[in-house]
């Protein structure tokens, strides 16, 4: 269900790949052929591209048109389709004040992600590009929660933060016994509870990029500022941030998708509860489609989560990343 | 740009080719085992949940023993994780070749099941023995057809710490609401939380709703809302608001609303397990999720069960049950052997077995001898003596109902709703179904 929304990134792949396979048609051949040049051609990227392009359409493409032609039907998943109701699925999913929470939440997310975890992640990265003692194993531990499962994180921090748990008896230990709260079981703060574990879990991806990016900034530049006599805060201002601007683009829409379509950690965790306060579009999606089975009306929730997602991906790649892709897919695609 | 378009041309129809052949060979072999007959040899493919022991060991004995019986029937058994059955069946009966036997619970999800037209009706086929069952077999009907059977039964109540209640100076158990509120404040004073909830799971939650509309619903009028899948009747509404004036006591533990009902110490199971409350309400089952979460070898001797107590003024007799039980469903492409197979499950050897095995109450009367715990054998003779087994609403009414039960109520819980709104949410799930 939640791959229904992947199309966009796959799309990407494969407008990558195609201009890759057609980069790597082009390398000079010596020797002269005997069969003509074009069948060669053609068979070469039938060969290359016809795996990936059938995958594609039978796993992509086609599940959105399936979903859609679900999404019209009021279906329980048995028998046949046969009751038509057209976008009645639709008007109802979009007046149903707990799916309007769920995208509330969803963007609530989305959000957070951008304004709170971009600066923990851009600091954490830049701190760890210095040299210090021990940069790798710091690195190590830094991005250590991205390899745990979602599930696996899930768990964890469920059994942490049960009343009596781990992080309560951590706060009081700390004397900070007044912080502690129901997390997991207050409808007020559970959305906030469950980002703070999904920014545990991914800021290490993000950190990890943006030091690729870091590493791949000119050492000429900081030699230069510095023999400007920048300041520490200039240099970084002037020169590192814009710098790693492709890192960011491409970082924020990572992290807006993975908001728009999170599932795991927010079903094992809470399942949605208590009372719809922590209810995704994607969790949503499944306790109507697969447990409550009424999947006319789940496939219209896929249909409008991939829409949103594949809106949010154009209107992204079309203005903000437009500049990192330049000459590289706009163009040979566009 | 043309030659990209033939040769990816090409590269679907080439693709597509090889896909149709690969999905061709596997479906025709998977296919040759269901459709014999009975007289030559029959593979019959049974997925139930049962993926570690001891029913794992003892559907893996039944289906050796049923082979040397019937050497012609050979059963290949294919364990599925519990919760994976939901996923997996809907898919499984659009498909062509679904299993042949697989796990059912009955009730109106079994109804919503039969729509794909691949459940078989086994009425007949049963008719010569099921009256063995009692009234049991009538949870796995559809409109008084036979779609499925029963190996076991369930029972929910009250599961309590003998040890805490002692603590908390009280001497027996509850038997009506008024009692149950007493003992609530008694453990209160004691500093003892008086009942876990795993709310998380939202069908815990439902349980107390259902109850309350037992005590206060006639069996008619229980019977006659199953059927019209319609919770408009008032006693439904006197159950949401006696629910309300029981939570207004605080009766559950802390941060209800975020614990798990048997995952871990902090699940509500765990909870009663550990000696950290007193009372839980759920089902027989109880105390096999209960073991594996505690350290405690002499758990078992310090739990006690009682029903859901009286509430005055109800119209419901105070010894219905709410319950349910796992069974099994053939499918259409299954033959006859599979209806003769599921006579073997029911019969007193194997309901012996499955009883030993602590699996639950058994579905056959006959194998009741064979139940050797005593709190489980208060549990038989009560459910024997009740007039009426109600079977756990997410499962009596069509599926989408059930989970709209289950997901009013657990918002009810979080203090979302009122008793009104239960009702509407239901009846307006009912509408769509």
């Amino acid at each position: 269900m939640v791959s229904s929304t992947d199309p966009p990134v796959a799309m990407a792949v494969a407008r990558a790949s195609s201009t890759a396979v057609a980069a790597g048609a082009r390398p000079p051949q010596a020797p002269p052929l005997r069969r003509p040049r074009g069948l060669r051609r053609k068979l070469e990227l039938t060969l290359l591209l016809g795996p990936a392009l059938a995958l594609f359409v039978g796993f992509v493409l086609a599940p959105i048109g399936i979903a859609i032609y679900y999404s019209l039907y009021n279906w329980s998943g048995f028998g046949p389709l046969s009751d038509f109701v057209g976008v009645h699925n639709y008007k109802l999913a979009l007046s149903d004040p707990v799916f309007r929470s769920a995208i509330a939440h969803n963007l609530t997310l989305a959000a957070l992600s951008v304004i709170i975890q971009l600066p923990i992640s851009i600091g954490l990265a830049m701190l760890l590009n210095r040299r210090t003692r021990g940069r790798s194993l710091l690195r190590l531990i830094v991005f250590a929660p991205y390899v745990l499962s979602e599930a696996t994180t899930a768990v964890i921090w469920s059994l942490m933060l049960q009343p009596g748990g781990f992080v309560d008896q951590f706060l009081k230990a700390a004397g900070l016994g007044g912080l502690v709260h129901l997390w997991l079981a207050d409808p007020n703060i559970v959305l906030y509870t469950l980002f703070i574990v999904i920014t545990w879990k991914y800021v290490g991806f993000g950190i990890i990029l943006l030091l690729a990016g870091l590493q791949g900034i000119p050492a000429e530049l900081h030699e230069a500022a510095a023999l400007d006599g920048a300041s520490w805060w200039q240099t970084t201002r002037r020169i590192v941030l814009p710098l790693l601007g492709p890192t960011i683009r491409i970082w924020a829409f990572l992290a807006i998708i993975g908001s728009l379509q999170l599932f795991d950690v927010v079903w094992i965790m809470t399942g949605g509860g208590p009372a719809n306060a922590s209810v995704t579009m994607a969790t949503y999606l499944i306790n109507r489609g697969f447990q409550s089975y009424e999947f006319g009306y789940a496939s219209a929730i896929a249909v409008i989560l991939f829409i949103i997602c594949f809106v949010f991906s154009l209107a992204y790649q079309r203005f903000a990343l437009r500049r990192d892709t330049r000459g590289a897919l706009t163009r040979a695609v566009g | 740009m043309r030659s990209i378009r033939t040769s990816a041309a090409l590269a679907v129809a080439a693709t597509a080719a090889l896909t149709v052949a690969a999905c061709g060979s596997s479906s025709s072999g998977a296919g040759s085992g269901g459709a014999s007959n009975s007289g030559s040899s029959v593979t019959l493919t049974w997925w139930n949940n049962a993926t570690t022991n001891p029913l794992k060991g003892v559907w893996q004995q039944v289906a050796a023993s049923y082979h040397t019986a019937h050497p012609h029937v050979t059963l290949q058994i294919d364990p599925i994780q519990n919760e994976q059955f939901t996923t997996k069946i809907p898919l499984a009966l659009q498909s062509s070749n679904p299993p042949d036997l697989y796990q059912q619970w009955g009730g109106g999800q079994e109804a919503t099941q039969v729509k794909s037209g691949k459940v078989m009706n086994i009425t007949k086929l049963v008719a010569p023995w099921i009256g063995q069952l009692g009234s049991a077999a009538e949870g796995w009907q559809v409109n008084g057809q036979q779609y499925g059977i029963p190996y076991d039964l369930h029972m929910v109540g009250f599961w309590y710490r003998k040890d805490l209640f002692a603590k908390a100076g009280i001497t027996s158990p509850p038997t009506t609401l008024a009692e149950l509120n007493s003992d609530v404040t008694k453990l209160k004073a004691a500093h003892i939380v008086p009942i876990a909830v795993g709310s998380k799971d939202r069908w815990p939650d439902a349980f107390w709703w259902e109850y309350f509309a037992l005590r206060e619903c006639s069996t008619d009028t229980l019977k006659a809302a199953m059927k019209a899948i319609n919770v408009s009747n008032p006693c439904f509404l006197k159950a949401g608001n006696d629910l309300k004036a029981f939570m207004a006591t605080h009766p559950f533990q802390s941060g209800f609303l975020g614990t798990a009902s048997q995952q871990g110490a902090g699940s509500s199971a765990g909870m009663v397990a550990n000696g950290k409350a007193a009372m839980e309400l759920q089902g027989d089952w109880e105390p096999g999720v209960m073991a594996p979460l505690s350290t405690d070898k002499t758990l078992n001797s310090k739990l006690g069960w009682f029903p859901f107590p009286a509430v005055t003024g109800g119209a419901g007799a105070p010894t219905t049950l709410l319950g349910g039980g796992d069974g099994f469903s053939c499918t259409t492409g299954a033959t006859d052997a599979c209806a003769e197979f599921l006579k073997y499950i029911d019969s007193p050897s194997v309901q012996k077995k499955l009883v030993g095995a602590g699996v639950g109450l058994p579905a056959n009367p006959s194998a009741a001898p064979a139940l050797t715990d005593d709190t489980l054998r208060q549990i038989l003779s009560y459910s024997h003596a009740s007039p009426y087994i109600q079977n756990y609403f997410d499962i009596a009414f069509p599926t989408n109902v059930g989970q709209a039960v289950d997901n009013a109520v657990a918002n009810f819980f979080a203090g979302q709703g009122s008793p009104e709104t239960i009702i509407q949410t239901v009846n307006q799930a009912a509408s769509t179904s």
